[in-house]
């Protein structure tokens, strides 16, 4: 009863080496490791760095755990034994530092990359050695993640479109991102990495697409009863083809504010729809939660309160006021 | 009664009979099992006469042992319900492709989900965790009780009036769908206007205040009642660490109590801390939430880190190597979880220098960590490994917990996080490090300190059988959720388009199912052993050559646990006695004072069940009346003073003659 | 245990160690320990909402801003009951000292008694509020600030029930060992309450009031 006999051992070996290995390996067509956005592309660089600094710590301890289970059994009476052994300075020092090593590493690609690749930043190139052409404007798109589907506005273009997305290949894209009601998170994963849609807030991100094709976009961030069907198509297209897919668009109806009132209602499940006009400054009433007739736009309110914060109540107060300060 | 709406909604509040789920088929069959196994167990109690011996000898029980068992099968059981929920869950993803929707429609899927999460940590691991130190931590440390028995036993029965009041949303209304932590504006009036998230509150603020007692009380003990001798570089790890988790609890939940309080009071009362309107703002509830969140993923894996700890120098035969830094890593860890919980929502926009600096410190963490691994590792080294059920364990868990450390150090790096965030990699990552770090720790812990419990060890072959079939259920279960966050999949849907997911939601329904084996096993396991009693016997009270105090004394102690206070010169005290050889005493036995049981704890966690009940479900009138008499409860209990009693020198020499002669019989 | 010939970190011929005390072993009691340590549970909650405050405090929504509302004389009356009740409360505690069981409820009287009138002033104040259409509700900021001000009342209110139940205690059993470690707590809650107020007036009111 005193030995787990050495068999087991090596299937563990198996177990714990070579599924993990199986499965990263197949994990390499996934579409978070092979993306064709650039900012994608990027961070997938970045688990792959991190990954390996970090398997060079990683793969000797397990291979160490299990070498010193089977060597130091008790049944392997050749092996050495000293039971008070229990302090080494030089064995100390360096199992606090290599950790710390790889530590220092991965901080040092970690604050570099965060700043890079913060998602509201502007791009700086297209991809891998391509510079944005002199000129060249970012695609503005404002998102707002609705209960549960998705609407995207092209202020350029002057149309929004529901749970479809398109953008022209190599070329940036700024979106402004919120939301109606709750929280979600906008994530197209072969584009860029994902960022909350929050009410009565706006996030941003800067992504280009570098391939054509139809690609996923979901929510992220689990909202509510409709949440699973709340994903979209995003399509990334040639110029001529995103005119094309703009100008399908034109045969829509109109997105006015109370068009909006009644798609903002929660719905799951909703098929594609494309709106030829939007009534201008929708994006921003929707930020501020004042789509609604009659309700407060919350950046006038918070300003008014900002500008009321330091105002005393009254002459005497003030005076009051001062001479406690003194 | 529709002639007094007003009276009826005074006395019943929302409650009525649609809060029944007749028509969920899953659910009333559920109930009407547990309704059925409920009255058997109560016919049997009632039959064999044994109400009397669960409540003066158990429910009234004022000894850390006792409460200490209690907490395990607290947790024990509920794990049993959790684990139902996650095999729902895994089946569900498994089958859910294209038209087939499944057999769970969301409203019930988003219930099982949150109930998982929910249950797994505050009704699985707390009671565990919280359950080994009351058990194990007065033994270490050579002291009769905890510092404030009473408070220990009222702090059991708040924790098990939570799981409770889980347990009855199950079959009176529901449960919330939000996710485990219940972010606003969806946990809001507006967007969950029904019962499901009083519930979680309710729950969740009572078994809160057994938690911070509970914490208070260990600290204290640890602190003031330490054998005298013991320094604190002297006390076991397993008491370190379960010292550093109370410090932990003390410091991290009063924020889960303010934070949830501030929810209901949203709720309740429609102010404006984190609503769309009026000013409010959700962002702080997801701040203050983490800020208790992850310190609380350390309460949980610290005592744990201390039990391989005390498993892994047992079975080497070997003192443990690097017990200093062993102490210092645990405090580094402490201070620094406090420093990290940003990392939870990188992806919130909070800025790429915030987003580094706590990326940052949450690598940092993996330092000290990473120096503990290495310091199990060689403590093995020039080791005389006995691999039994405890040890195999923590083999497991060095491989598995470094997989899962790694996944995690990763998902520190923000720009990797804005990928993995929120996705099945994450999921895999913490069951990763969370099953294969604080479940495999309590499996090493109860199938270690079992017979020093109940007086004989746990039958080595379903243990065994138990072991892989976890084990393998793991790995089956989770790695291909690495792989499907790699593909997108993002956690908490119910239903997929994509036929390519399929087959890795198969393997990891497989492994689910292996896992539910590996349970099954568990619970032979305990049968088993239970009716082999007689051959799996210790009579030693050291069955492992163990080097800690509590193996100094008989298994199962008695309940004054020392005949004598011990005198501490050592850190493996026990193992320096053993070495010196000292002789147990046999004679000049003294009275020894203990406090005396008292039912005060269960009948305040009752009526604060009714509390919670009413509560949750707007009863006014029966809020109104459970405040009072709660109020009045404790305000009598104050007015007992008579708490304590001496056992006398004849009974305790009775006692050991008993043992010495058991020890003798052995020889 | 075969391995006790190799152990050779003490030295056998010294003098023998002792392994157990054979007189019955007093640890220390560690109430007031635990006292503390739930008083820093509490601070936290304090801090908490604090912190909520200090976010929320100048969403005001378009409701009334603190300057608006805040009626500086009637809280400074407040605030002297409340540190004039510590003051009292540590007379008591001197009486305590002295083991004179009539000086100690006399000043624990006292002490209730002005922790009631801080309750009622307090209660009067957010009477006002409510009347006026500046409850709760109207804006995260009047929520920020009904939250934390009304905890610190809800933590008073709970210090006189407390307080009332241990003059009852001292008046029937004396000044025995028990009582005196329960005086000894509540007064630790007592002033904590007092410090935690400072906190409020000044965080809330005075700078809510100056520019």
């Amino acid at each position: 009863m005193l030995l787990v006999p050495f068999r087991p051992m090596s299937s563990k070996v198996l177990r714990g080496l070579l599924l993990p290995a199986v499965l990263l390996l197949s994990g390499c067509q996934t579409v978070l490791m092979s993306p064709s956005g650039d900012l994608a592309v990027q961070q997938r660089d970045i688990i792959l760095i991190s990954l390996v600094l970090m398997l060079l710590i990683v793969v000797p301890v397990i291979g160490l755990t299990l070498f010193f289970a089977w060597r130091y059994r008790a049944s392997n009476q050749k092996a050495t034994y000293k039971p008070d052994w229990d302090h080494s300075t030089v064995l100390e020092l360096l199992i606090w530092s290599a950790p710390l090593l790889i530590i220092i590493a991965l901080g040092a690609l970690t604050w570099v990359s965060t700043h890079k690749l913060d998602p509201f930043r502007p791009l700086e190139r297209i991809s891998h050695g391509r510079e944005i052409p002199a000129g060249v404007k970012p695609l503005e798109v404002d998102v707002v993640a609705l209960d549960w589907k998705w609407l995207f506005i092209y202020p350029e273009q002057g149309i929004a479109t529901v749970n479809e997305l398109a953008a022209p290949v190599d070329r940036p894209i700024q979106f402004k991102i919120t939301a109606s009601t709750v929280m979600n998170s906008f994530f197209i994963p072969s584009l860029a990495g994902q960022i909350y849609a929050m009410p009565g807030m706006e996030t941003k991100l800067h992504a280009v697409i570098n391939k054509a094709g139809t690609y996923e976009g979901i929510s992220a961030n689990y909202s509510g009863a409709g949440f699973s069907g709340m994903h979209f198509k995003f399509l990334g297209l040639s110029e001529g083809e995103f005119e094309q897919w703009v100008a399908k668009a034109k045969d829509g109806g109109a997105l006015t504010r109370e068009s909006y009132l009644q798609l903002e209602k929660p719905s799951e499940n909703e098929p594609v729809r494309r709106y030829a006009s939007v009534v201008p400054d929708l994006y921003p009433a929707i930020v501020n939660l004042c789509v609604a007739p009659g309700t407060p736009c919350m950046h006038e309110t918070m300003a008014k309160d900002a500008a009321r914060a330091g105002k005393p109540a009254g002459e005497h107060d003030m005076s009051h006021m001062e001479h406690m300060e003194h | 009664m529709s002639d007094h709406p007003d009276l009826t909604k005074l006395i019943f509040g929302r409650l009525s009979w649609d809060a029944i789920p007749f028509h969920e088929p899953i659910l009333l069959a559920t109930f009407a099992a547990v309704l059925v196994g409920g009255l058997v167990l109560l016919g049997l109690i009632t039959k064999y006469r044994l109400w009397g011996y669960l409540w003066h000898e158990w429910f009234t029980s004022i000894d850390h042992k006792k409460i200490g068992i209690m907490y395990m099968v607290l947790g024990l059981v509920m794990l049993l319900r959790g684990f139902a929920d996650a095999i729902m869950m895994r089946l569900q993803q498994a089958i859910s492709f294209g038209d087939n929707l499944g057999y769970l429609p969301p409203h019930h899927y988003d219930q099982v989900f949150t109930a998982h999460g929910v249950i797994m940590i505050f009704f699985v691991a707390m009671p565990i965790v919280t359950g080994l130190m009351n058990y194990i931590v007065p033994l270490q440390i050579g002291a009769r009780d905890v510092a404030f028995p009473f408070l220990n036993n009222f702090s059991f029965w708040m924790t098990t009036s939570g799981a409770v009041l889980v347990m009855a949303s199950l079959f009176v209304g529901e449960f919330a769908r939000t996710g485990w932590l219940a972010y606003p504006p969806l946990s809001g009036i507006l967007a969950s206007p029904d019962v499901g998230v009083d519930y979680y509150i309710w729950s969740l603020q009572i078994a809160g205040v057994g938690t911070l007692l509970s914490g208070v009380n260990l600290l204290v003990t640890i602190i003031k009642m330490r054998a005298p001798g013991m320094k604190l570089m002297q006390m076991p790890v397993f008491t370190w660490t379960a010292l550093c988790t109370n410090v932990l609890i003390i410091a991290a939940f009063p924020v889960l109590t303010a934070v949830l309080a501030l929810l209901s009071m949203d709720r309740y009362l429609g102010t404006h801390m984190f609503t769309n309107e009026l000013g409010g703002n959700a962002m702080m509830y997801v701040n203050l939430i983490w800020i208790w969140g992850h310190p609380e993923v350390y309460i949980l894996i610290l005592p744990m880190f201390g039990v391989f700890s005390e498993v892994v120098s047992t079975f080497a035969g070997k003192r443990l190597f690097g017990y200093t830094s062993m102490v210092y890593a645990t405090i580094v860890i402490t201070v620094l979880s406090y420093l990290v919980w940003l990392h939870h929502f990188f992806t919130m926009g909070s800025g790429a220098s915030v987003n580094s600096f706590f990326g940052i410190t949450t690598m940092i963490i993996s330092i000290p960590t990473g120096a503990k691994i290495f310091n199990w590792l060689f403590t093995m080294y020039r080791g005389r490994i006995r691999f039994e059920l405890p040890m195999m364990w923590v083999v497991a868990f060095m491989v598995t917990f470094v997989i899962g450390g790694m996944t995690g150090v990763l998902l520190a790096v923000p720009p990797a996080d804005f990928s993995l965030h929120n996705s099945l990699f994450l999921i895999a990552h913490f069951h990763n490090v969370i099953i294969g770090g604080v479940l495999f720790g309590a499996f090493a812990a109860i199938n270690f300190w079992f017979p020093k419990a109940f007086g004989f060890r746990l039958d080595p072959f379903w243990g065994k059988c138990s072991f892989w079939l976890w084990v393998v259920g793991f790995y089956f279960a989770f790695m291909p959720l690495y792989v499907l966050g790699l593909m997108g999949v993002t956690r908490r849907i119910s239903h997929f388009e994509d036929p390519s997911l399929q087959i890795w939601f198969q393997i990891a329904a497989f492994g689910a199912v292996l896992i539910a084996l590996g349970i099954g096993a568990m619970l032979i396991q305990f049968v088993v052993s239970f009716l082999r009693r007689e051959q799996l016997r210790d009579v030693t009270g050291d069955p492992w050559g163990g080097r800690t105090l509590e193996w100094s004394t008989s298994s199962p102690p008695p309940a004054y646990n020392f005949a004598f206070t011990p005198v501490v010169h050592d850190g493996d005290a026990w193992w320096q006695m053993k070495r010196l050889g000292w002789q147990r005493p046999l004679a000049g036995f003294i009275d020894i004072h203990m406090p005396k049981n008292t039912g005060a704890g269960i009948i305040l966690a009752g009526i604060s069940t009714v509390l919670g009940f009413a509560m949750i479900w707007q009863m006014w009138l029966l809020a109104a009346l459970a405040f009072v008499s709660l109020l009045a409860v404790a305000i009598g209990h104050t007015f007992n003073y008579n708490r304590e009693y001496y056992i006398q020198a004849a009974d305790v020499a009775r006692v050991e003659a008993a043992r010495t002669e058991q020890l003798a019989s052995h020889v | 245990m075969s391995d006790a010939k190799s152990y050779d970190t003490y030295n056998t011929a010294a003098a023998p160690l002792r392994f157990h005390q054979e007189t019955e072993h007093h640890p220390e009691n560690g109430t007031l320990l635990g006292f503390w340590l739930y008083l820093m549970s509490d601070c936290l909650i304090f801090a908490c909402l604090f912190a909520v405050y200090g976010v929320l405090g100048r969403s005001y929504a378009g409701g009334p801003t603190g300057a608006e509302i805040f009626e500086l004389p009637l809280v400074a009356l407040n605030t002297s009951l409340l540190l004039l009740s510590s003051i009292t409360y540590g007379f008591a505690m001197l009486e305590m000292q002295r083991n004179r069981v009539n000086g100690t409820l006399v000043w624990l009287a006292v002490t209730g008694l002005l922790g009631a009138g801080f309750i009622g002033i307090e209660l009067y104040e957010f009477g006002n509020l409510i009347a006026e259409g500046n409850g709760p509700q109207r804006s995260a900021f009047l929520s920020s600030f009904f939250t934390l001000v009304g905890t610190h009342g809800l933590h008073v209110s709970c210090g006189i029930i407390w307080l009332i139940t241990l003059m009852v205690q001292v008046k029937r059993k004396g000044l025995i060992g028990p009582n005196k470690r329960r005086l000894w707590c509540l007064s630790m809650f007592w002033h904590f309450l007092d410090v935690v107020w400072i906190g409020v007036f000044s965080f809330v009111y005075l700078m809510g009031v100056l520019p």
